[in-house]
């Protein structure tokens, strides 16, 4: 008997692993992925939350999980029908896919920082995001625009995260701990720089995240101040002026940094609302139930796996990834 | 710089082409006498629009009201009774020349668009009071708006560009935009609230250089219970300096304000801030209109830039701007209208 044909919208570290369980499962996975390449957001990273890991390693693992899955790259799915026989995708260049059921794994977009003007992301040249200096870090390299090593660097949490002027009011999980990871790489990265992390609350809620807050602080000196900056301006040297409340003091503050880190959020990606499916306040598609259905859509035949259904960290879009095969398998048996 | 401004145009509004009703401020005749008429007198007799000034408007009631002197409904009623007249008069398009003006109109209509009770209780307390209706404008502009409109007809039509006329640069000219202008609602105001346009916009089209700062959105000072309450006026004061102390390392060739208020403290604080710390501020600072003014070639006198508290005499040097000395404190029709009793004690740069 020929193995079920089952979609995987998405090649990310869900995707990945959702095929290679598929393939496990005896299905026959196919992965339609947007960009050139496998991986999504976590290959373009260097170390991992909490344990520093090289995301590298990750990748290397679920590469060779997936290896041998039939995949297209530089597809990016529009549009999702499903009916009793099964589902069908169409690419943005008119191709046609069809299946028995597909997962998807589409992701998280990154905020556009630039969206939140007053810190000139885009403007100013030592204003970059937390992606951005993840870039740095695998280069080896951390720098002002002009290539001198930076004195004092702040970081910015929650930028397009628990914002209602920017229609973002979810939580994206991971920024508090990614915030602290950074801090912790950059005094390895630039020794004697000064970090200064600038925060509304810190949710260090996972396994190993509030001692990684703690470490950040004893062994790294990172300073941690509850206040959002509410304005950042370019000074003549070309290093940034920012205002801002501490609001555990209730005072104003004014200092200058070498570089603003902007943490930025989880944005649910414009698929979210081009397949059709129902949607969360926050847009990202919604599953049949929070706690018994969390890898099932309300729509036959469509699955959920990984941050496609909001904020998540790695361990727990791999988690769902491998959940979402197991209740395919389960589906189609009956 | 262009790049920063490179996106101002996401925060563009509709701006009529002509046909405005046009609504004084309360204070800038008193500061700056010229403006207001320079405005006017470009825009109808230069540039051939149709603007029309009516002497039975009255105060938005905008101080008072920031004061909490003023309240609420009354505010209604009164800019109420501003948008009766502009109907009376048969027009459309309002421009106000005070940046808190704009910003109560702005709001007024806000609310009346959230709460049409308040429209209601509005239209019923004029009545009431005046037996007057209206019609809500369906443009409302600041002036600047008006003039960043036309500053390219303003461009063809002027006589010299802002440039230092010996060396052929563009001069240095930081801007500061009136707190009301966007801050309530940025997208009422050209670039928005981070990145406003519609001086710099005016300040390139003429030729000179917008120069960005880092307090460039700090309030100017006046804030009004800031300086209002005179026991609050350090804070005034205080704000003033960081703007100036911020500015100043740029060296800029003027200050060009949106706001009443903010062209008035800018000036006057410096020579204050001299007296007091020591400091050596002699940033001339200019309305938009000045400014436009200067590139019409309208007398400086005429433009009432005598009023200023820093001497602009080295600025028009470098526009190369011909002046009378003995001609600066001659009022309109020739008559002397007063000077301070000692003319050097009064420029910031001889202290």
């Amino acid at each position: 008997m020929a193995q079920e044909r089952i979609l995987v919208i998405g090649g990310g570290v869900a995707g990945m692993q959702a095929a290679a369980a598929l393939r496990e499962a005896g299905f026959a996975p196919l992965i339609l992925e947007r960009s050139a390449g496998m991986g999504g957001h976590v290959a373009q990273w260097d170390r991992l939350f909490p344990t520093q890991t090289q995301a590298q390693a990750v990748m290397a693992e679920l590469s060779s999980a997936a290896q041998g899955i039939e995949s297209v790259t530089g597809c990016e799915i529009t549009s999702l029908t499903s009916d009793a026989s099964g589902v069908t995708a169409l690419s943005a260049d008119g191709r046609r896919f069809e299946a028995r059921a597909t997962v998807v794994a589409t992701g998280f977009d990154l905020f556009d920082a630039r969206l939140k003007e007053e810190y000139g992301y885009g403007m100013y040249e030592n204003v970059i995001t937390s992606a951005e200096l993840e870039r740095m870090f695998r280069e080896g390299r951390v720098t002002m625009r002009s290539g001198e090593a930076p004195r004092r660097v702040a970081i910015l949490h929650c930028v397009g995260s628990r914002d209602e002027k920017v229609g973002q009011n979810h939580c994206s999980k991971v920024c508090c701990i990614t915030g602290i990871k950074q801090a912790i790489e950059l005094t390895e990265a630039v020794p004697g720089v000064e970090v200064t992390n600038f925060y509304m609350d810190l949710r260090a809620f996972g396994n190993g995240y509030e001692e990684l807050y703690r470490r950040s602080q004893v062994e790294h000196g990172v300073t941690y101040i509850r206040g959002r900056i509410s304005e950042a301006g370019e000074t003549q040297d070309k290093r940034i002026q920012l205002k801002v409340e501490d609001t555990l003091v209730g005072r104003p503050l004014r200092m200058t940094v070498d570089m603003l880190v902007l943490l930025v959020g989880m944005q649910a990606p414009g698929c979210c609302a081009a397949f059709g499916l129902p949607r969360q306040d926050n847009g990202f598609f919604a599953p049949r139930d929070p706690y018994t259905g969390t890898v099932l859509s309300p729509v036959r035949g469509v699955y959920l796996a990984g941050t496609a259904t909001g904020p998540k960290t790695i361990a727990e879009s791999l988690n769902e990834a491998t959940a979402v095969a197991a209740r395919i398998k389960q589906d189609l048996a009956k | 710089m262009s790049y920063r401004y490179s996106n101002w145009q996401e925060y563009s509004k509709e701006i009529a082409d002509d046909h405005y009703y046009y609504a004084r401020s309360c204070i800038r005749q008193n500061f700056f006498p010229g403006s207001e008429k320079a405005f006017l007198d470009i825009l109808r007799e230069d540039l051939g629009m149709d603007i029309v000034e009516d002497p039975r408007h009255t105060t938005c009631t905008g101080i008072g009201y920031h004061s909490d002197v003023v309240p609420l409904e009354t505010t209604m009623a009164i800019v109420a009774r501003q948008f009766a007249l502009m109907t009376e008069c048969g027009y459309e398009n309002y421009v106000a020349s005070c940046i808190t003006s704009f910003g109560i109109y702005s709001e007024v209509l806000d609310m009346w668009h959230h709460f049409p009770e308040l429209e209601e209780k509005a239209r019923e307390n004029l009545f009431k009071a005046t037996g007057r209706e209206f019609r809500k404008p369906k443009i409302l502009v600041h002036t600047s708006d008006l003039m960043f409109h036309v500053r390219e007809r303003i461009a063809e039509k002027g006589v010299r560009r802002l440039v230092n006329a010996s060396t052929g640069e563009p001069l240095r000219v930081v801007d500061h935009i009136g707190c009301h202008y966007a801050k309530v609602f940025p997208k009422k105001g050209i670039g928005g609230a981070e990145f406003p346009y519609v001086l710099a916009g005016m300040v390139e089209a003429w030729g000179g250089a917008s120069v960005d700062y880092p307090e460039r959105r700090h309030c100017c000072g006046f804030g009004f219970r800031n300086y209002l309450v005179q026991a609050n006026r350090g804070y005034s004061v205080a704000n003033s300096q960081k703007k100036l102390e911020s500015m100043a390392p740029y060296n800029p060739d003027f200050i060009v304000a949106n706001c009443p208020g903010c062209a008035m403290f800018l000036d006057r604080w410096q020579f204050t801030l001299n007296a007091m710390t020591g400091s050596r501020y002699a940033i001339p600072v200019l309305t938009y209109e000045e400014m436009a003014g200067l590139v019409m070639g309208i007398d400086p006198w005429e433009l009432g830039l005598q009023m200023h508290q820093v001497p602009v005499e080295p600025l028009l040097d470098k526009l190369g701007v011909e002046y009378d000395p003995a001609a600066k404190y001659l009022g309109k029709n020739g008559k002397f209208i007063g000077q301070p009793l000692s003319v050097e004690a009064y420029n910031p740069a001889a202290l």
